[in-house]
């Protein structure tokens, strides 16, 4: 008797705690009692359900140490200079070497002392002679092309966060993935391509000068100065609204970037009811930016964005103030994604797309739709035909059955589970494999009955006997379900999940709620014949 | 109600080498399919590449949607799902896109072009680069063995008292393994490898329950396989999924028959090895065959009313109940008695007391 009743405390503590589990996803809303003190965790549906898109991206790390070589190409030619120490030549060769070129080996010495001092991250990576003097190779330490790669991947997923959060994206799930990947889930996305556009856009402002004096002739047939490059450029024609793509030769040297943006926002330009990108520097953007409109005057200043220039006006005085604009022939939309992308800052280096994946929102509401339905056939026939071949017995099953199906949700909600296609198609698995267990026992306590025991002896023996199967056999499945999950994606994980629960559960309504049943109904009710 | 009489004893053990015969064509026909077809068609997962499900208002033709899409899809497969009346297509095609502009943008753009705007719509969209696409076939092909190892181990643990000895020979299996891929040994061979080594051991271990239990599960995951080769369909992550349900819900079974031998061995340890393992899978029959029924109900559900979406996966779990519950009555059980027979020992080790 003692046995009963702790089994029955229990029966009713998970059956309670499951209600209340469940309660916040069938009931949209909630009284504030309730929300404060007790679970208002729905049933989280996946990406595949609700529709939206999973992207993996991969962050080009070694872009960003390439960057990085580039920058200090530029700070080495300062210091050599400031230091008086002559060279012909300072330029990064393959990866992220960079190369400075002495007029003769003398000065070698003295080169390797400074930079030892200046620039402990690059390590010698030999010298030779050759025609034009003395060459000498320098390398980052493998130490710090770890540290620019690693800070490259979190400063990419930083900025992808702050785009998504600006741009305005119920629940989205941005994570690292490994070394270089990133991970990001979208719920509710509508338009997947324009979302790509947001998260994966470099988004890199660069000011440069136009190069002057170099012919359309010139360019197509790349005869072009040192330090000038052919830069492709959308051509905006407010009055049509449209845009053409024409090329222009731009001094290599970047004056600016958009590093200094305090303010990005969308401003309609009166004149042609167009809208453009009105941006604002902090002080050293604004300082720097002044300085350097002031030494150009009369010259045309390229805004360039991510390779391809967008305008290039003429600049006719020194601006102050630290503002600027982007103009081009954005649609509202665009204009308004660019703001955001502008001020998230950024990218530390280019993003590829590895994996992407988008369902719509019909299709997620079909999906639900239509597994659930076909769990429910399932669930009915299951349960007629349990009703059928065990009559009283089956209908303890189906009171199991129904009430590990409580469980599972709950168990969904209370572990904050993800709920996927497949995930639905564990459920109806396990609907079909929940009433082994039951089947298990009742067989055992037929072939009990068989052999001429009481009702109560034979259901005793059956369940004794059934019991440690059961586990045996249940384990099975949960290490099955242990492996998928370990290997499993998005949507498989969220099948191991709810199979792994739905087992769990069916080991606690299918040997204990149903033992329970039969207890009281022999013990208290005292029945003497069993319906099996 | 009773669809099986408790005192059914058909002689399962009698009919081994029909069994046999009948396992070795099925899954030769299988290894026919896959040969004849060049290996399994791989789903964009697994393969790389993209897939475009797509919804048309009106009627329309592959041959129409493919010359729409002639210059952006190259090389594509386009073939109708679900109900006629849905006009749902899916494309399949080897191209990804990992620059920003998507694959798919462009092609609904083409699609609105040709078919009229908004007269198709785009459904869901999965394109996996070939990286990812390698990723996971290894991690497919090391889940399942991994599952085979962990359920061999369990078995022979369980039924056989020999967790230290099974425990050392999955370590060795593990660390070997993880060694050779390191070393950058190609992980089909790999696991074929470690496959073959794990059933030699466990025949000079002396574990045939782990044995019997192994190559029925193998039994089933090349049958299963077999399947999709010879349907052609695409095997993709959720059929992947299936399987390694299907490995779950087989041994299941396959536990419950030995957990009897074990249970009938206990009232009579002299007993025939034949009889023995005869009587304890009739006994449970009736089990097997109602637990097999319920779930085959259920998946049969999922596979005629669950949707376009895991259709294959429902496939995969049918064929899987059928040959599991088949596996575990012909195969499991006979590989045990094979065990005996080959070694010389028509009673069963002592050892399997207890």
């Amino acid at each position: 008797m003692k046995n009963i009743k702790w089994r029955e405390v229990l029966v009713v503590v998970v059956l309670i705690s499951g209600f209340v589990y469940l309660t916040p996803t069938l009931f949209p809303t909630l009284p504030p009692w309730w929300t404060k003190f007790l679970p208002k965790e729905k049933i989280h549906l996946g990406l595949d359900l609700q529709g939206g898109m999973h992207l993996v991206l991969e962050v080009e790390a070694d872009k960003a140490v390439i960057n990085t070589a580039d920058r200090m190409v530029e700070d080495i030619k300062e210091t050599l200079r400031k230091e008086k120490i002559p060279f012909n030549k300072i330029e990064r060769a393959k990866s992220w070497d960079i190369q400075v070129s002495l007029p003769s080996p003398e000065g070698g010495t003295e080169l390797n002392k400074l930079m030892e001092k200046f620039y402990p991250i690059l390590r010698n990576a030999g010298g030779e002679t050759n025609p034009e003097g003395y060459l000498i190779s320098y390398t980052f330490q493998d130490k710090e092309v770890q540290r620019v790669r690693e800070l490259a991947v979190d400063q990419a997923l930083q900025t992808i966060r702050n785009r998504i959060d600006q741009f305005g994206v119920t629940e989205p799930d941005i994570r690292r993935e490994r070394e270089d990947r990133i991970q990001v889930q979208l719920p509710g996305i509508q338009d997947p391509q324009r979302a790509i556009d947001l998260v994966g856009k470099t988004a890199l402002l660069e000011f440069k000068l136009v190069a002057e004096g170099v012919s359309p002739q010139d360019s197509k047939e790349g005869k072009l100065p040192p330090g000038v490059k052919i830069y492709p450029m959308k051509r905006a024609n407010s009055a049509a609204g449209r845009t053409s793509d024409t090329q222009i030769a731009l001094k290599d040297r970047t004056l600016m970037t958009g590093e200094y943006i305090t303010t990005a926002e969308v401003r309609i330009d009166t004149q042609f009811n167009q809208p453009y990108v009105a941006l604002e520097f902090d002080a050293t953007g604004a300082r720097t930016f002044e300085r350097l409109t002031g030494e150009n005057v009369n010259k045309q200043l390229a805004i360039v964005l991510d390779g391809t220039v967008y305008s290039a006006p003429n600049i006719r005085e020194k601006i102050g103030g630290g503002r600027a604009s982007i103009t081009g022939s954005f649609t509202m939309e665009e204009a308004r994604d660019l703001a955001i992308v502008l001020r998230a800052g950024a990218l530390p280096a280019p993003v590829k797309i590895l994996e992407q994946r988008t369902v719509g929102p019909g299709l997620g509401k079909d999906s639900i739709q239509k597994g659930l339905m076909a769990s429910l056939i399932g669930a009915v026939l299951v349960v007629a035909f349990m009703l059928l071949y065990y009559k009283g017995s089956g209908l303890i099953a189906n009171v199991a059955l129904a009430l590990n199906m409580v469980l599972l949700f709950a168990g969904l909600a209370a572990f904050g589970a993800t709920l996927t296609l497949p995930g639905i198609a564990g459920i109806a698995l396990t609907i079909g494999m929940a009433v082994d267990a039951n089947v298990l026992i009742y067989e055992r306590i037929r072939e009990e009955l068989r052999l001429g025991k009481t009702p109560r002896a034979a259901v005793e023996a059956g369940y004794e006997k059934a019991t440690v199967t059961i586990i045996d056999s249940n384990l099975t499945t949960l290490i099955a379900a242990f492996v998928l999950f370990q290997f499993g994606t998005g949507p498989v994980k969220g099948f191991a999940v709810t199979l792994t629960i739905g087992l769990v559960a069916n080991l606690f309504t299918a040997i204990i709620v149903t033992r329970s049943i039969f207890d009281y109904l022999l013990l208290q009710r005292r029945i003497k014949s069993l319906s099996i | 109600m009773q669809l099986i009489r408790p005192d059914i004893n058909i002689n399962f053990v009698g009919a081994r080498y029909k069994a046999l015969a009948l396992s070795t064509v099925l899954i030769l026909i299988g290894v026919a399919a896959y040969i004849y077809r060049g290996g399994l068609p791989m789903g964009v997962d697994f393969a790389g590449g993209t897939l475009i499900q797509i919804q048309f208002k009106q009627p329309t033709t592959p041959d129409a949607i493919r010359s729409a899409l002639k210059d952006l899809a190259g090389a594509s497969s386009i073939q109708q799902i679900g109900a006629a009346s849905d006009h749902e297509y899916l494309i399949r095609t080897e191209l990804i896109t990992s620059e920003l502009q998507s694959l798919s943008g462009s092609i609904e753009e083409r699609l609105d072009d040709t078919f009229g705007k908004d007269e198709a719509s785009v459904r869901r969209v999965e394109m996996v680069g070939p990286k990812v696409g390698a990723d996971l076939r290894q991690k497919a092909l090391f889940a399942v063995y991994y599952a085979l190892l962990l359920m061999a181990i369990y078995v022979s643990g369980r039924f056989e008292f020999k967790w230290v000895k099974s425990g050392i020979m999955a370590g060795v299996l593990v660390f070997g393994v993880y060694l050779l891929e390191i070393a950058g040994l190609d992980a089909t061979i790999l696991i074929l490898a470690a496959l073959v080594v794990t059933l030699v051991l466990c025949w000079f271990l002396e574990l045939p329950y782990a044995l019997g239990a192994l190559l029925s599960l193998l039994h089933d995951v090349l049958i299963v396989v077999g399947a999709f080769a010879l349907a052609g369909k695409e095997f993709t992550l959720e059929v992947l999924a299936a399987i390694l349900t299907i490995v779950g819900f087989s041994i299941n079974d396959t536990i419950i028959i030995f957990d009897r031998v074990r249970e009938n061995l206990r009232k009579d340890k002299k007993q025939d090895i034949h009889a023995l393992i005869n009587t304890s899978v009739n006994q449970t029959l009736s089990r097997t065959i109602l637990t097999s029924g319920t779930v085959f109900l259920v998946t049969v559900c999922l596979f005629v009313f669950g949707g376009t979406v895991i259709h294959d996966f429902a496939f995969a779990m049918l064929v899987g109940i059928i040959t599991g519950t088949y596996s575990t009555v012909f195969v499991a059980s006979l590989v045990v008695i094979a065990y005996y027979e080959l070694k010389g020992r028509k009673k069963v080790a002592r050892r399997a007391e207890a």
